[in-house]
């Protein structure tokens, strides 16, 4: 079921086109990784479905509907825009029960989202002393405070430790896994292959791909696979012969693209030649990325 | 799902600007800040009217007005209320709250309405409360000193007293109007002060034309509220005060207009 609808989405500021005819659909009971460098849009793109900017063109809808025409938007939709967004002198407690009262929620609610965050124990603490990991889960306490069927996060892991990225994923999933649909924006590729089913990748506020997880990893390469032996110029040869691409690796390693490692290994037993080292190499997901959206990033820095 | 109300209403945002005012220490302290310095004033201005008194011409002393001279307070007051009024809206703009608050109440017309209605009801009522406070207390300190004070009933005194009230409760509306525009504490406070301090002090600078503006300006004509004793340039103090309160409505509507029209 689709939840979010952006149809030809363009935003300008001035001169400058932030988002540029932008279409795609996020559905239920999946996590949409949303891709791109930084500066491509995406949090531009997230502030229009939330009707915080207004777009020059195109339209936004949750299910079916503006988001400022949501009745009780809390329960339609929870956002994580910025982690930072709490006023540091307010008690946690305080803060969620504002926004539980602004759309009529019951009070207990704030009890439940401190519970699932793991915040109980902070409730009455004042935000302004909590670490960064502390206010991400704060903020996804406030979206998750009305039981909404959508979820947004922007960079929900940036300046995590791995223990807090791990939490994040985990719960990404998990609200995926009950029906919701949750977009979640990154510049981290292997972030989302590990959290989203499902890719939209823009560069320069226009859309490089929307396609499945799975599909964007097979497209992205078959992978290679690190061959050391100790001679490696004749197993070249032979390797080359069965129809596979060679290239010379690191200390004097084969870089073996276009045969599995089962069949490199046949080959080598075939012809009697000893190997050291067999290691498929799965594709580097940066490299996919970088390859995809190398045209579209905003400033690229010289490779010395 | 949980059970909830089906259609946001207005009380809800009510209620919620109301639990977002009263759950930050600033609030209380400004409050708090608010008295202190707003009494502090009252008494030493009261305090040195003894003297003042001694010494006056008997020209001066058919103007004495106590009731003015332990509300002179408000000159400061005005400022600290206007700092409340500022930070209930530049405060959800210095921390990216705004935000926050704009997904849960997206219809921006009615948060805003919500937090002029939760700010002025505040206001209103710690304006009326500090006024009453230093009129009592002012009259009681020049009772003490043998000065001739005045009681709440005599002419005009209670007129001076609420009008003060309503005086500061419009200032920090117009602070709230200032904040909306300009986002920034900074710059609103700046402006406040340029409005109610600076624009008074270089008065005698403005094209005749600019100064009939002056009537209707805070710390100026609108001032007059404050006196008991009738100022000729000011014979309808209400009227003057009147006409603060619609260049506070006009920066208010502006406010409303900016807004819903900017992205945050």
């Amino acid at each position: 079921m689709t939840m979010i609808d952006v149809t030809g989405l363009t935003k300008r500021y001035g001169p400058d086109t932030v988002v540029d005819d932008l279409s795609f659909t996020v559905e239920a009971g999946q996590v949409t990784g949303f891709l791109g460098p930084n500066g491509a849009g995406k949090s531009t793109t997230m502030k229009v479905i939330l009707g915080l900017a207004a777009p020059t063109r195109g339209s936004v809808t949750i299910d079916g509907r503006r988001y400022r025409d949501l009745p009780v938007p809390l329960t339609e939709v929870g956002a994580l825009l910025d982690a930072g967004a709490v006023h540091g002198g307010r008690k946690a407690y305080d803060h969620l029960l504002a926004l539980a009262v602004a759309n009529g929620l019951p009070r207990r609610r704030v009890g439940e989202v401190l519970a699932r965050t793991g915040l109980e124990g902070v409730a009455g603490k004042r935000a302004g002393g909590f670490s960064l990991g502390m206010r991400q889960r704060l903020g996804i306490a406030a979206a998750l405070l009305g039981d909404p069927r959508v979820l947004i996060f922007d960079e929900p892991v940036n300046g995590l430790d791995p223990e807090g990225i791990r939490w994040i994923r985990d719960f990404m999933r998990s609200l995926a896994r009950e029906g919701r649909a949750v977009l979640v924006s990154s510049h981290l590729m292997s972030e989302m292959a590990q959290t989203a089913d499902h890719l939209v990748v823009i560069g320069r506020g226009r859309l490089i791909a929307d396609t499945s997880t799975s599909e964007f990893l097979r497209r992205s390469g078959e992978g290679t696979v690190l061959v050391r032996t100790s001679e490696p110029a004749g197993f070249a040869l032979r390797l080359t012969a069965s129809g596979a691409t060679v290239r010379e690796g690191t200390e004097s390693s084969l870089v073996v693209s276009g045969l599995t490692g089962a069949e490199i290994g046949e080959l080598a037993a075939y012809h009697g030649i000893v190997l050291s080292e067999l290691t498929p190499q799965r594709p580097s997901l940066e490299d996919a990325f970088m390859e995809l959206t190398k045209d579209s990033v905003e400033y690229q820095g010289v490779t010395a | 799902m949980s059970p909830h109300a089906s259609r946001v209403a207005f009380r809800h945002t009510l209620h919620a600007e109301w639990v977002k005012l009263r759950s930050l220490r600033s609030t209380w302290c400004t409050l708090a800040c608010l008295f202190a310095v707003g009494l502090g004033i009252t008494s030493l201005a009261t305090s040195s009217a003894g003297a003042e008194h001694e010494s006056a011409s008997a020209a001066e002393r058919a103007a004495w007005d106590p009731t003015n001279l332990s509300l002179t307070t408000y000159v400061v007051a005005q400022l600290i209320i206007g700092v409340l009024g500022i930070l209930v809206v530049t405060s959800e703009y210095a921390t990216g709250l705004v935000r926050t608050s704009l997904a849960a109440t997206p219809r921006r017309h009615r948060l805003l309405a919500a937090k002029v209605v939760v700010a002025t009801a505040v206001a209103l009522v710690v304006g009326q409360a500090l006024m009453f406070a230093a009129f009592l207390l002012g009259q009681s300190l020049l009772a003490a000193r043998d000065v001739p004070h005045a009681a709440l009933g005599d002419p005009g005194v209670l007129s001076a007293v609420a009008g003060g009230g309503l005086y500061l409760a419009a200032i920090a509306l117009l602070a709230i109007g200032l904040g909306t525009i300009m986002r920034a504490t900074a710059g609103a406070l700046a402006t406040l002060v340029g409005i109610v301090f600076l624009v008074p002090a270089l008065a005698g600078l403005f094209p005749s034309w600019l100064r009939g503006l002056l009537d209707f300006w805070p710390t100026r004509g609108a001032a007059a509220v404050f006196a008991t004793v009738p100022d000729p340039a000011y014979p309808h103090p209400w009227l003057n005060l009147g006409g603060m309160c619609l260049g506070v409505v006009a920066v208010l509507a502006a406010a409303f207009v900016v807004f819903r029209r900017r992205d945050v």
